[in-house]
């Protein structure tokens, strides 16, 4: 069964089409990354499948349209987990996690002891318990990462939006926050679909990519298929070189020496020419 | 009870820490008891506890206060006092809730216009009705100027924003505050007769007219009151910003105008009364925030208690400073709050 039915979806910013015309089936239980050029419309398309913006066409899950639903339940179907979240200082990271369990509460209710377990339990899934008490504002970047994606859990949302999951975080905390994603969605059959700007990376976790530029699909499938030298050349403008790892692939940028003057081969020091052809 | 129950104790919201509930209340004990105690007539605290004692029914006790000292106390003192622990109740949690609605800390309870509308209608009564009239018309005046203000700010910046972005909203309300001004201004010049009267309104102050005021404000206050504390989990939601809320299931649209009204029809009420009291908005909820460092969970009943001691106080120095005349309550929230709030500014962890 799909999770989330996209029909020509369409988003209008400022009298620019962000996202053009998208139509886009993700299964229950994928791992999609949306991939693309800066402004190609990835995250806007997120936002509007977690109907943070208006847009025109139709968004189902599970066979729902989105726009028929009360906020609060399409908020216990979809998780986001934003590029840049907003963390309060002074909040701390039980308290924020518990926030995750907002949709379930409705606005007058009070947290019971259900929604203090399923924090309790997301806490202790990323290897959080002991940082209950603990102030957001003490964390380092790679732990404020992991309370996010707590609160997104805690939040019993089969389908989890992430939006520039590792942008922040180095090599290191980068593998483990997709080593986690991967875990959980194996444990919980979460379906993720993160936007994604390493190409490497997303394509080592992703089982499909969807590239969009200026707002619709230009190509989707396995990584090794949507990443090739020439589509990464027509819609990034990059020259890349695409080095096949484990059945994977790599995309390694092709450095441009055509600009610098190679003082190494000329070694004369007068050559001023910047050599403007390939 | 399993592991994971057990561990769950240990991510249970704060509260309000025993310690900071019981300073606060103490402190607004504290400031009723100085308000009734303190007066041109010493009625003495032993006197006022007999007298408590004996309208609480507790046996063996009887009032020690003569027949007008009694007066005096319930008729005079206690509605003052009440009074301004009931305003400054409501302004220091309206100030607190506009704060977490437009995540600005530097917004107070008359950001969308309605102490200017409240402002013209005072101006409008003071100015046009009749001696006997006024005295009832005017709150009614302040309340209705007031309330349409605030409806005439949301409408417009409804219009413009989709209600959904605060800087519209806020935007909206300079625009619409400057215009009332500028009628309250124009009406106030052409009856300069009135000027005094209008002015010593502007700069407020609680009236001894005994329990009929209270009667008056207590409905809308209780019911925003009410309203404000039920929303209090959803606050610290919304201080996530607007989509980040509106993702976790909150509408957003929906609960801000819940509150922004209820913190509003409050706001009237005690403005209509009492006149245009400022900075207890502002200061009462952030002192409470750099010294106990909490959220709005917590800051928004705190700032209930707090507040109303808060005002209290003041209010009982600016009765007996000058006396027997009075010194505009705004003057003097405003001449000891600052200084006070300078000091917090500088001794706090900067927990805000």
């Amino acid at each position: 069964m799909s999770a989330i039915r996209l029909t020509a979806v369409t988003v209008t910013l400022g009298g620019r089409r962000v996202v053009d015309q998208v139509d886009l089936v993700v299964e229950e239980g994928a791992w999609v990354a949306v991939i693309g050029p800066n402004g190609a419309g990835k995250t806007t398309l997120l936002r509007a499948v977690a109907r943070l913006l208006p847009f025109a066409g139709s968004i189902e899950l599970d066979g729902r349209a989105t726009a028929a639903m009360r906020r609060s339940e399409l908020s216990r179907l979809i998780a986001v987990v934003p590029q840049d979240p907003s963390t309060p200082s002074w909040m701390t990271v039980g308290e924020y996690v518990l926030l995750g369990r907002t949709p379930h509460l409705g606005a007058l209710a009070k947290e019971g002891r259900r929604d203090l377990e399923a924090v309790a339990r997301a806490l202790e899934r990323l290897d959080l318990s002991g940082f209950g008490a603990r102030p957001l504002g003490t964390l380092s970047g790679g732990e404020k990462q992991r309370v996010v994606v707590a609160r997104a859990l805690a939040q019993e949302a089969r389908i989890i939006l992430l939006d520039e999951p590792t942008a922040a975080l180095d090599i290191g905390h980068q593998q483990q926050a997709l080593d986690l994603l991967d875990v959980l969605r194996a444990e919980s059959g979460l379906t993720l679909v993160a936007a994604m700007h390493d190409l490497t990376l997303a394509a080592q976790y992703a089982e499909r990519m969807v590239l969009l530029d200026s707002g619709r699909v230009v190509a989707d499938g396995v990584p090794r298929d949507v990443l090739t030298e020439e589509t990464i050349a027509r819609h990034y403008g990059a020259s890349i070189d695409i080095v096949p790892v484990d059945g994977r692939v790599a995309v390694i940028p092709r450095r441009a020496r055509w600009l610098i003057p190679d003082r190494r081969v000329r070694g004369d020091g007068c050559d001023q020419a910047w050599r403007g052809e390939r | 009870m399993n592991a994971t129950a057990v561990r769950a104790t240990a991510v249970r919201p704060r509260g309000i820490a025993p310690v900071w509930a019981g300073a606060a209340v103490a402190f607004l004990l504290g400031s009723i008891a100085i308000g009734v105690a303190v007066g041109p007539i010493d009625l003495g605290l032993e006197g006022i506890s007999s007298s408590l004692g004996e309208r609480l029914r507790i046996p063996g006790i009887t009032s020690s206060l003569s027949r007008t000292e009694e007066s005096i106390l319930w008729e005079i003192r206690m509605p003052r006092v009440v009074l301004a622990a009931v305003v400054g109740g409501m302004l220091s949690l309206a100030g607190a809730t506009y704060q977490g609605v437009f995540r600005n800390p530097l917004v107070d309870p008359y950001l969308l216009g309605v102490a200017a509308g409240a402002g013209l209608g005072a101006t409008l009564a003071i100015a046009y009705l009749p001696d006997g009239l006024r005295g009832q018309a005017l709150p009614a005046a302040a309340f209705v100027g007031g309330a349409l203000a605030v409806f005439l700010t949301y409408s417009v910046g409804r219009s413009t924003g989709r209600g959904r972005d605060t800087t519209t909203l806020v935007l909206a309300g300079v625009t619409v505050a400057s215009f009332f001004t500028a009628l309250q201004t124009f009406v106030q010049q052409q009856n300069a007769d009135t000027l005094q009267q209008v002015y010593t309104w502007i700069l407020g102050s609680i009236p001894s007219s005994g329990w009929s005021d209270v009667v008056l404000v207590l409905p809308y206050v209780a019911l925003a009151t009410v309203v404000i504390l039920v929303y209090r989990r959803v606050v610290d939601v919304l201080s996530l910003g607007d989509e980040e809320a509106a993702s976790l299931g909150v509408d957003v649209g929906r609960v801000r105008l819940i509150l922004v009204v209820a913190a509003t029809v409050g706001t009237a009420a005690a403005v209509a009364i009492c006149g245009l009291i400022g900075f207890v908005g502002i200061i009462v909820p952030h002192a409470i925030r750099m010294v106990a460092g909490v959220g709005y969970r917590a800051l928004l009943p705190l700032s209930v208690i707090v507040g109303a001691g808060f005002l209290v106080l003041a209010d009982v120095i600016a009765r007996t400073a000058l006396s027997p005349a009075e010194i505009p309550l705004g003057i003097v929230t405003a001449f000891f709050g600052a200084p006070f709030f300078a000091l917090v500014l500088r001794t706090s962890r900067g927990a805000a």
